[in-house]
Order: structure tokens, then C-alpha cells, then sequence
């Protein structure tokens, strides 16, 4: 398997290759347009849908400013109702907590319900290298799993494909993995369906060990909770003999109340549907029903270095819906792998560099990666305003930058301008200058920003009067 | 009332017909329009880019050199937003209170006929900061239904980001490329002869993308429309 992000090229790179893939381009503009379009109907229905955003979005401030009680009270709830409390806290210390319980039950073999956190930690590929094989069992993680490829979009992982690449992955691939994919597959979505199902079945009947992660855990009972569409979820909570699962500190609600508003909240925005189908709920162990031992990995890998940022950290409210990836113009035409994490689109763009750091060239880019058009903002169930984290981050860029000597041109560039913008005089030589200069200033730039500028669009060219000339002659 | 005219510093030098033109059309409304010959330039640019300590010196000039103006009238979306929700941010004391033209048009001297003639057809292009950050909604298709002769006709995906977004252009110049010629094709798609916004940096990178790719398309600021009568039509 490939899947690891890391090393991956900057944003603006990235993207250089996407926007020339034709195919790639037609596959994303026509799955976002169309879940775009679905979740506008969706939230349309309710009349009190910008009551129930603010209420989530105050839900999840509350919980962030007391997040180190409520995590205490449901370490408590879960260890009462026999689950296993483990803190990690990064990607290495969950990794390794998760491959020792495994260890411990004797199996080399897992099954997943499809986790965010655990793409973040890069859980699949640490198995991978200890002797375990992870199998995915969400239709789209499956589909990534098994062309060898990295998922692009939180909700929709295999969005980059079409139904006919997926038959000649599932053709190519099925049959080393487990159950061969049917004689005459066709592209038929009932088909390719049915071929998931039939090679998934196995494995969830055959696995011991189920890995998740969870949308919500509720501090007043010890609950956790996954919403998902295709039952594969619920057969791996329910069939294997331990359950381990993986999950941000930020996940965590207060109370069940709670899930109220998030349970409206989360399905229209992600799949533009007023419920999702299943909804499992679990609450450490029982005799006789379900697993026999469970343990809850609580994920802080960046988290709380977030929540000390008291712009950023509005980023920690977010519910993995996907309806900022849906709504935004860069993702559509960059596609998902561009951001070069497991979280890709706006949210990612302010969530990686702060669960990271900005130590790489990637995730400087990736506050650049916005025209700031804000239709994410808009978008975000629980009000998380994308562009002023954005902009917020940029001057965290441009300050660390200034440390290191980087950004040199472009801190100058922006000296000089904010001089001439303080300087009445020197602001009109300059404007003076350029309108002189006119006629020596070409459409086509053949160096520098310029030419990036230049190569597809034209400068205008400038006028033989400013504004401020005209005012002086007709009004002075 | 003392309204001043903040210009923008892309109108002052690469577009002054937007300046000419919201200072006809006030005039000819009554407006007595002054224009402090020490404004400058918001600070935008070098706020978005990362650049905060830079932005705040435009920013504490602007609310200098527009003290005392009871109403500052600013032809671009970007900027009045700019100014309405980032300046407050940046600077000490009072900001100057800003109002985009269509604002100022339909809330302060409430009007919609602003008997203005332009025989053409247009289609209109809500700029991303016009209609998210300063919600002017309607109200430039309100102004534009009442121009005399005017057709405005309906822009697919009109709502979309045309991918200027300042030095998002520089920086990402690929995906804003991309963005930029999709937005040009829905325009042509259109039918309609000119693409007009109350933003000229959106409308000089949609033009550029239109003259570059050679596709029939105009692109013109609605100031000037509005500015524009039977006795003299521009454009």
C-alpha cells in the first residue's frame, strides 16, 4: 500500500497536475455539483437550520472549554461500563498502543469501519509493516484500499473515480485480497455492489478485531457513536470478539441531549439525507452481545496544542461532514490528494498545518490553498469561519518565515508597498510612474509571479489618466 | 450629510472610469462628492497575504484621512467588506463608516431608478465578498432591472468564485486559472455581451482570462452602467 502523506510536493504543485487531468476534473466537478446541489435541498427543509448550526457551534465551544472535565468523566463512564481507557498522545504512541492490543488477541488480521482519525495517524500502513492487515470495509475505503491509492475527499473517499475504474480495480485487485471479483463484472452500481459484498462478507464473518473511530462520544454515559450508510459499520461494532477504537479528544459531546442537534446537523450536510441509515451506539461491554472486551484510544496527535490557539482552534469544532470539500472551488479543481493529508479541502487546509505544525513546504502551502471566497463558512454546520482561520494562519507563515528568512521577496514587495500606501507622495510617483510606463508594460509577463499571472490571462493595460488626475482637472 | 469617495487604489490606476463614474452618477442624484486627495489604498492585500502589521498602517490612515466624512461611498465589494470587518481589528478608535455604492444607492438615498440607459445584454456577477461578507443580496440586480434597455439574463453557477482572490492568483495561479475560464465559459454560456460585478479586481481577471482565450465577452463595472444615460452611453 502506498498511504503516506508524507513528502508529498506543496499545494501549488500538487495542483499543477490536477487541473491539467481531465478526467480527475470531470469525476470531481460532477460528484461535488451534485451532492452540492442534494444537501442545498436538504437543509432548505428545516426552517430553524441557522438555529441549529449556532447551537452546534455552541455546543462544541462549551465542550472545547472544559474538554479536560468531560474527557475525565467519560474515562471514568467507559472503565464503569468495562472499556479500557488508553491516551495517545500522537500517531506513534496510538500506533503502538493499537498493534500491541492487537498482539495480545492473537490475530494478524483486522476489520475497519472507516475512521478519520486513524487515516490521520496512518494506522493501515503501521499495521502493514508489523505483520497485520488491516481491510477496509466502507465501500470507497475499500475501493481506495485496493487500487493502492489514498482516499481524496472525508465523506466520499474514492470520489476521484468512476464506476469503470472501479470494476477494473475490483477486477485487478479483489482476488489478493481475499474473494475474487464475480466472472462479467459490469460498471452497474447494483453490480458493483454486490461484488463489495460478497468479498466484504467473508471477512466480517472470518475477523476477531474490528478497529473504528467514532462521530461522537458522550461523556455522561461512556457512548460512543458512528453514523454511517451501509451497515458494513455496524457488522464490524457487533460480530468481532474485541472492538478497539480510536478517537480524537474532540470528539466528545456532554450529554446525549447533545446528539440531538448533531444527529440534524451531520447527515444533511454530509449526505444530504434527513437521517442516516444506521446509527450504532456502544457502551463498553455486556455479556453475550456484541464484543467481549473493548478499548477506547483517545487521540490527541496535535489537538491541544489546537485548542491553546484561540483563533484556530475553532477547527476542533468540526464533524467531518464533508460540506466544505463540496462546496469549494480549489478542491473541485485540485483535487483531494493536493492537501496532502487525510483531511483535505477547507478544513483541511486549517486543520492540518495546525494538528502539524508548518514545519514542511506542504503544509505552509496549505493556508494559501483559498481564494477566500467563503462559501465554506457558509457551508460549515457548526459556523467554523474557514477564511479567518485562513488568513490567520498565512500570518503565522509569514512570521515563522521572518525567523527562518524566508518569504524574503515577498516581505519586501509588501514593505514597499505598504510604504508608498502611507506616503501621499510616494504613492502618486509610483501611480505616475506606471501610467508613464504604460505602454512598455506587456499583457504577457515572461518571468516571475508575472508569468504564472500572464500565462492565461492578460493584464489590463492602464489607462493614460489615474482617477486622481481627472478629479484634479474637472473638480479642483 | 459629508460623503467622501474612497476610490481603491486598482480603480485609481488601472480602472479610473469606475472612479468617473461613481462620481457622475452621485452628482447626478445630488450627491455633493468629496474625494481627500491623501487616501491611499485599504491594506487588503497585505492582510490576506499574512501580513498584519503591514495591513494596519493603511488601515490607521484610511480611518485619518476619512475622519469626519459622515459616509465613505466605495466602488468594490472587496474593499468596503475589507474595511467594514477587518479595519475595526486593526485600528484604535473609530473607523469611518463605509458603505458599498449599491448600499449607499438603495439605503441611505433610497433610490432604484437611477434613470440610467444601457442597450445592451448583461449578466451579473456576485462577487464572493459582495455577497458573502457584505450580503448586498439584491440590491445591484434591483439597480440593474431598472436600467432603460438593459436585459439582464441569468449566469450559470453564478454564485461560484471566479478565482481572483488577490494574490491567491499569484500563489495558486494553476487552480485560480481554472477557476477563472470556467467562470468565463458560463458567461459566454450566458449569451449575454457584458459580464458586470461591482468588483474590478474579480472583473480583471475575468476579463484578462476572456481577452486571453479570445471569447466574446466584455466585462464592465456597474457604477459605469449606472453612470451611463441616453444623452451619453458608455461603453
Amino acid at each position: 500500500m502506498s498511504g503516506t502523506y508524507v513528502g508529498m510536493p506543496s499545494f501549488p504543485d500538487a495542483a499543477h497536475r490536477a487541473t491539467r487531468d481531465k478526467q480527475l476534473r470531470a469525476n470531481l466537478t460532477r460528484a461535488t455539483h451534485t451532492i452540492r446541489d442534494k444537501r442545498a435541498r436538504a437543509v432548505a427543509e428545516l426552517e430553524d437550520w441557522e438555529g441549529l448550526r449556532q447551537a452546534g457551534k455552541a455546543i462544541k465551544d462549551e465542550t472545547l472549554a472544559h474538554l479536560d472535565d468531560y474527557l475525565l468523566q467519560l474515562e471514568a463512564k467507559v472503565t464503569e461500563a468495562g472499556g479500557i481507557v488508553h491516551w495517545a498522545r500522537d500517531a506513534d504512541e496510538a500506533n503502538r498502543i493499537v498493534t500491541e492490543l492487537i498482539r495480545a488477541t492473537g490475530q494478524t488480521e483486522v476489520v475497519k469501519v472507516k475512521s478519520m482519525a486513524t487515516q490521520e495517524i496512518g494506522l493501515n500502513e503501521h499495521l502493514a509493516a508489523e505483520g497485520i492487515s488491516a481491510y477496509e470495509t466502507d465501500l470507497a475505503e475499500l475501493i481506495v484500499q485496493l487500487g493502492d491509492d489514498l482516499p481524496s475527499h472525508i465523506l466520499v473517499p474514492a470520489i476521484h473515480k468512476n464506476r469503470t475504474e472501479i470494476r477494473d480495480i475490483f477486477n485487478r485487485a479483489m482476488g489478493h485480497w481475499g474473494r475474487p471479483a464475480p466472472e462479467g463484472l459490469t460498471d452497474t452500481p447494483a453490480d458493483l455492489a454486490e461484488a463489495a459484498r460478497l468479498h466484504l462478507r467473508e471477512k466480517f464473518l472470518r475477523a476477531k478485531v474490528a478497529v473504528s473511530g467514532a462521530n461522537f462520544m458522550v461523556a455522561e454515559t461512556g457512548t460512543l457513536v458512528v453514523l454511517e450508510s451501509e451497515g458494513n459499520g455496524r457488522m464490524c461494532l457487533t460480530l468481532p470478539e474485541t472492538l478497539i477504537s480510536v478517537v480524537g479528544i474532540e470528539k466528545i459531546v456532554p450529554t446525549w441531549r447533545d446528539l440531538e442537534v448533531f444527529l440534524q446537523l451531520l447527515p444533511r450536510s454530509s449526505t444530504a439525507e434527513r437521517m442516516n441509515p444506521y446509527t450504532t451506539t456502544w457502551t463498553g461491554v455486556r455479556d453475550g452481545d456484541g464484543p467481549k472486551q473493548f478499548h477506547l484510544v483517545l487521540l490527541d496527535n496535535g489537538r491541544t496544542q489546537t485548542l491553546a490557539d484561540e483563533v484556530g482552534r475553532q477547527a476542533l469544532r468540526c464533524i467531518r461532514c464533508s460540506a466544505c470539500l463540496n462546496v469549494c472551488p480549489v478542491y473541485e479543481r485540485a483535487g483531494g490528494h493536493a492537501y496532502g493529508s487525510a483531511y483535505p479541502g477547507p478544513i483541511g487546509a486549517i486543520l492540518t498545518p495546525q494538528l502539524r505544525g508548518i514545519a514542511t513546504d506542504l503544509d505552509r502551502s496549505l493556508p494559501y490553498a483559498s481564494s477566500l471566497c467563503g462559501a465554506c463558512f457558509e457551508a460549515c454546520p457548526v459556523a467554523i469561519d474557514i477564511p479567518e482561520v485562513l488568513v490567520h494562519l498565512r500570518a503565522k507563515v509569514t512570521e515563522d518565515a521572518k525567523e527562518h528568512g524566508g518569504h524574503r521577496l515577498e516581505r519586501t514587495a509588501m514593505r514597499a508597498a505598504t510604504y508608498a500606501m502611507t506616503h501621499p507622495a510616494a504613492y502618486r510617483t509610483a501611480e505616475a510612474a506606471a501610467v508613464r510606463a504604460r505602454k512598455l508594460i506587456p499583457k504577457k509577463v515572461p518571468f516571475g509571479a508575472g508569468k504564472a499571472w500572464t500565462e492565461t490571462r492578460d493584464l489590463p493595460e492602464l489607462p493614460p489618466q489615474t482617477f486622481r488626475q481627472w478629479w484634479k482637472e474637472t473638480h479642483r | 450629510m459629508r460623503i467622501a469617495l474612497f476610490v481603491t487604489c486598482v480603480n485609481d490606476v488601472a480602472f479610473p472610469s469606475t472612479g468617473i463614474a461613481t462620481v457622475r452618477l452621485l452628482e447626478r442624484l445630488g450627491v455633493e462628492v468629496a474625494f481627500p486627495e491623501a487616501q491611499t489604498c485599504c491594506g487588503q492585500m497585505q492582510y490576506n497575504t499574512g501580513y498584519p502589521a503591514e495591513a494596519a498602517q493603511p488601515a490607521a490612515k484610511f480611518a485619518r484621512d476619512f475622519a469626519g466624512y459622515d459616509a465613505v461611498v466605495v466602488p468594490s465589494g472587496s474593499c468596503g467588506a475589507f474595511i467594514r470587518d477587518v479595519h475595526p481589528k486593526l485600528v484604535e478608535g473609530a473607523v469611518p463608516p463605509v458603505y458599498e455604492l449599491t448600499e449607499y444607492l438603495l439605503d441611505v438615498l433610497g433610490v432604484e431608478q437611477v434613470g440610467a440607459y444601457f442597450p445592451h445584454k448583461v449578466a451579473y456577477h456576485p462577487t464572493c465578498h459582495s455577497s458573502r461578507l457584505l450580503k448586498v443580496g439584491d440590491r445591484p440586480t434591483r439597480l440593474l432591472r431598472a436600467v432603460e434597455g438593459l436585459e439582464l439574463v441569468e449566469l450559470p453557477g453564478a454564485a461560484e468564485c471566479c478565482g481572483f482572490g488577490g494574490t491567491f492568483s499569484v500563489k495558486n495561479p494553476d487552480v485560480s486559472a481554472a477557476m477563472g475560464a470556467d467562470k468565463v465559459t458560463h458567461a459566454v454560456e450566458s449569451g449575454a455581451e457584458y459580464l458586470v460585478a461591482a468588483d474590478n479586481s474579480c472583473l480583471m481577471h475575468i476579463g484578462g482570462t476572456a481577452r486571453r482565450s479570445a471569447a466574446p465577452l466584455k466585462t464592465i463595472h456597474l457604477a459605469e452602467i449606472l453612470a451611463s444615460t441616453v444623452e451619453k452611453v458608455l461603453a
